[in-house]
């Protein structure tokens, strides 16, 4: 299992390469990549994501550890970037392999739905009409308690 | 100890570190809290909706009942928003 909390962007296509050379009995591999948006309702020109880094790597580590376990994948990866990024930029990829497609999709899931509520970054977004922090999500924690 | 602030709180209160020495009764975060406002009004009221505040101690989220006997480093934030 990898875990990468970095302050520089990265390359999706080049880590997902990467990731599918890491066992050879896997049958299936989910990647997601997150990226910031930026809509016209919602029109953003930077984003910048704040970062605890010590207490990210503590969460992030836990996060990925219950995932390996609860859905018996055979490796998993994610990695999170902080730092200003403009929209386009990928924030995080989460990685997930498994005998058959069904825990690798559960187990990316699980992953991303701890992570937006779990993991110590803190998004302000820079737009038209100013700078604003974007407030935590209920649906977020929605998504987080299904797996409870 | 240290104490650290993230996103908006360290906005609000213009800091994102300070060095605190608690009296002996500070025995909890939320005693800290509660020490913490009384002697400085900007954390009163940055701090003034403590559902809203999360903490960890030594990089481990805890809960504000938590104990703070072995605590170097402690940090309060807003909920999370990653991913």
């Amino acid at each position: 299992m990898t875990v990468r909390v970095i302050a520089h962007g990265f390359d999706p296509g080049g880590q997902t390469n990467l990731f599918l050379k890491e066992h050879n009995s896997a049958g299936a591999v989910v990647t997601f990549t997150g990226l910031v948006r930026s809509s016209p309702s919602d029109p953003i020109t930077s984003l910048m994501l704040e970062c605890y880094p010590d207490l990210a790597i503590n969460q992030v580590e836990t996060i990925l550890a219950q995932g390996l376990t609860r859905f018996e994948l055979l490796a998993a990866t994610i990695i999170h970037r902080y730092g200003t990024m403009v929209p386009g930029d990928p924030i995080v990829q989460v990685m997930t392999m498994s005998p058959h497609r069904e825990a690798a999709f559960e187990g990316a899931q699980f992953l991303m739905d701890y992570l937006k509520t779990d993991a110590p970054f803190w998004k302000k977004e820079t737009g038209p009409t100013g700078t604003k922090w974007v407030d935590a999500k209920s649906a977020d924690d929605r998504a987080k308690a299904r797996w409870k | 100890m240290n104490i650290l602030y993230f996103a908006w709180l360290r906005e609000r209160l213009d800091r994102s570190q300070q060095q605190v020495e608690p009296p002996e009764h500070v025995k909890t975060v939320a005693d800290l809290i509660d020490w913490l406002a009384q002697n400085d009004e900007a954390i009163a009221l940055a701090f003034e909706n403590r559902k809203l505040i999360r903490a960890a101690v030594n990089a481990q989220i805890v809960d504000h009942d938590a104990p703070i006997a072995d605590a170097h480093t402690i940090a309060f934030f807003p909920p999370m928003t990653g991913g």
